[in-house]
């Protein structure tokens, strides 16, 4: 066993391989102190190079935290003093603008910040480790990695840490920052009274989220709205794509139909076509001159001078979207499920036919329950897609019809294009971060308590 | 019962007839209308009273304001552009997720479930902020090279298709590889890669349909920079109030010219998520 062991022990030996608190615990005081002084271990055991990459980062960290960051850490804390001012230019007759903070610059400049300063930290924790393990090596007798073995180490056993460098740094600057930006904006007041550069906005702890809430007040009397829209829009949009699609799909791949290409064809055509060329002809198809008004006119099912209100009635809007919506979502449907369906094990059919089931109940008891074992997870997908369905939404109806009784949302909008209005539109962004994270909460919440139901999380095997 | 079969059978095949005439009008109407001679918006008519090629001839002389061909080639640059990178991102990540194994795994995988949660345009206040502080908003050239990065900065998170995929090529072909002395590295260019063809097909493909189809970053980061629109935000705007009377039919034109190249990009991957999904190495 011994031997064995001191084979698979790898020839390199990985900070990795020893947690932070052990290497703090067990290391000696050179070890101990590279946490602080990044790259002293590795430098006084002659790894020069990799000693002193570490003692660059750290020493850069620290001038930009000397030069910049220390005033953009108290700027984060009390978002910005000085309010631009205005001062009357006595020469020239006008009123001229002194300078003032930026709020919206020092919350980004904070979280940066906060951002390296993370950064820095791990690059510590790195520096300790690593001084660890060359500690760890020369106690053992073993040679020392050179800067070169480093970077052959990046093809072999650091491989990802190689891999994952860039695309780590590009989800951290697009995904990640901005996250954290816009969760802290929640906590402010910056709305559209608080615009920098001319005005400061501060934090407000709660109180976006307790506006929203609060009995009776407008900002309330749009949210329960527009969030059980949300998601009476998410149940019926996934759950009549998918069923018709499932329908769609077993009409196709009968024994009986012929030609089943060109069929599946003619449905396939549509999901080709990019998304926003159908949406914005069908918003052009169902305008009130659109072609289906036009058409109602000319076989007389209404006057003349006519016209249904497809998206200018709250509810004939509601039906025209969800419609429009089957007529995308069922091509895509009827795809991704019928390969799934020629997988169904053909004996169940035929032991349900020798016991006298008919084609709906073989549909139900059979074709269904398999379909939502295999599928679960996309519908789970799917019904996440259609709460944050931002483009259907959209580019239909825009969220209209408006209505006077919200604040500053339609009668169609989501959740999510709300928050586009609210942003973009009205520019308050704290009630558009505060909406931003409630549909995380339920997102995240729908998708765990769905998907730990399911039968494909429980009993992997069912149908195996 | 021969004759209850034949019943169902008609029945069935009227039924599929009449959807399939649903599902294809729209897009006949379409390509009716891009060949419509009468200018104008809606008409009281469905038919048009005349036919003309005109409307795909005007789309490619376009003026300073609504300047087609250009928008096609700004979009293509992107769409180039961001497909290299977000490619290059989605192959690593999955990858590394699928075939290394190391400490910060699981989290990662955690931390990217739960990122794609939050709706997508929530960090695009702050995205704007970022790339204006980069100083990436100064001019329309910029503008492009911000929203490539906006494409593919991201890209890397949506691993879980290839991944699947990595999952399925065997193991022993990678033990086989360490035998003969083979870094990860050499395993991944060299076995890999080359085994991954329908994934990294369809990667690629999703990628750069991505700037085709994507209204609202690239409304958000253009703005009113209509000579560096791509393609989408484009067409919106000849529907707004002040072109629609003029460019309504070469909208359609203009529909039906971006749908065809997409329209094939599209059947090609499904046949790539087809291949992709039944597995690397058949038996």
């Amino acid at each position: 066993m011994g031997i064995f062991k001191k084979k698979v022990q790898p020839l390199y030996f990985r900070p990795s391989d020893a947690s932070v608190a052990q290497a703090f615990k067990n290391g000696n005081a050179m070890t101990k102190l590279s946490f602080f002084v990044c790259g002293l271990g590795n430098i006084a055991n002659k790894q020069l190079v990799r000693g002193l990459i570490f003692l660059a980062l750290e020493i850069g960290y620290f001038a930009y935290l000397f030069s910049f960051g220390i005033g953009a850490l108290g700027d984060f804390i009390t978002l910005g003093t000085v309010e631009q001012g205005q001062v009357f230019n006595e020469a020239l007759g006008i009123y001229e603008y002194s300078a003032g903070d930026d709020s919206m610059l020092c919350l980004l400049y904070g979280v940066i910040t906060l951002a390296l300063t993370a950064a820095i930290i791990f690059v510590g924790c790195m520096s300790g480790k690593s001084a660890y393990c060359t500690q760890f090596r020369k106690e053992k007798g073993m040679d020392v990695p050179s800067f070169k073995d480093d970077i052959r180490s990046l093809k072999e056993e650091n491989l990802h840490a190689f891999l994952l460098a860039v695309p780590i740094i590009g989800i951290l600057c697009f995904t990640v920052v901005p996250l954290v930006f816009m969760i802290l904006i929640a906590f402010t007041s910056y709305d559209h009274d608080h615009q920098p550069p001319g005005n400061l906005f501060t934090w407000v702890g709660l109180a976006n989220f307790k506006s929203m809430f609060s009995q009776g007040s407008k900002l309330a009397s749009t949210f329960w709205p527009v969030l059980s829209w949300t998601l009476i829009w998410a149940v019926v949009a996934t759950v009549s794509c998918y069923i018709l699609g499932l329908l769609l799909a077993l009409l196709i791949n009968r024994k009986g139909t012929r030609a089943k290409g060109f069929w599946r064809f003619m449905f396939v055509l549509s999901v080709a076509v990019p998304q926003f060329v159908t949406l914005l002809s069908m918003r052009t198809i169902f305008n009130a001159n659109g072609p289906v008004n036009v058409l109602l006119r000319e076989i007389g099912m209404i006057g003349a001078t006519e016209s249904i209100p497809f998206f200018t009635d709250p509810l004939y809007a509601k039906i025209t979207i969800i419609c429009i919506n089957i007529w995308i979502g069922v091509p895509f449907t009827m795809l991704s499920t019928t390969g799934i369906l020629q997988n169904i094990p053909a004996e169940l059919y035929e032991a349900a036919k020798i016991d006298g089931a008919s084609a709906p109940t073989i549909f139900r008891k059979i074709t269904l329950p398999y379909m939502l074992f295999v599928m679960t997870p996309n519908l789970i997908t799917s019904f996440t897609g259609n709460i944050n369905n931002f483009n259907v939404i959209f580019l239909l109806s825009g969220g209209g019809p408006d209505s006077l009784d919200y604040y500053y949302a339609g009668k169609t909008d989501l959740l999510v294009t709300w928050l586009y209005r609210l942003t973009i539109t009205q520019k308050d962004y704290n009630l558009g971060a505060v909406i931003g994270i409630l549909v995380f909460i339920i997102l995240a919440t729908v998708s765990l308590i769905t998907y730990r139901r399911t039968g494909s999380y429980k009993d992997e095997g069912a149908f195996q | 019962m021969k004759a209850k079969r034949i019943i169902t059978n008609t029945v069935c095949h009227v039924l599929l007839a009449i959807l399939s005439v649903i599902w294809v009008l729209p897009i006949f109407y379409v390509v009716l209308t891009s060949f419509r001679a009468e200018s104008g918006s809606y008409k009281s008519y469905i038919w048009p009273r005349g036919f003309t090629f005109d409307n795909y001839i005007n789309l490619f002389h376009g003026n300073s304001n609504i300047d087609f061909s250009r928008w096609f080639m700004n979009t293509f640059v992107i769409a180039i552009f961001s497909t290299i990178l977000s490619a290059f991102f989605v192959l690593c990540v999955s990858y590394v997720m699928s075939r290394l194994r190391f400490k910060m795994r699981k989290s990662f995988m955690n931390i990217a479930l739960v990122l794609g949660m939050f709706p997508g345009f929530m960090s695009m206040i702050a995205v704007y902020y970022i790339l204006k502080g980069l100083g990436l908003l100064e001019t329309g050239v910029l503008k492009q090279v911000a929203l490539v990065l906006v494409y593919s900065g991201g890209a890397g998170l949506g691993f879980y298709m290839a991944k699947g995929f990595f999952d399925t090529i065997p193991k022993t072909i990678d033990e086989a590889a360490y035998i003969d002395g083979a870094t990860k590295w050499d395993t991944f260019i060299r076995i890999t890669i080359p085994l991954s063809k329908p994934i990294i097909t369809y990667t690629l493909i999703t990628a750069f349909m991505g700037p085709w189809v994507d209204y609202i970053f690239a409304k958000v980061i253009m703005g009113e920079e209509r000579p560096y629109y791509t393609i989408a935000i484009g067409l919106w705007t000849m529907l707004e109030k002040e072109f629609v009377e003029y460019y309504y039919t070469q909208f359609y034109a203009g529909c039906v010219v971006i749908s065809i190249p997409i329209a094939i990009l599209f059947l090609l991957t499904q046949k790539c998520y087809v291949e992709g999904v039944s597995g690397a190495v058949k038996g």
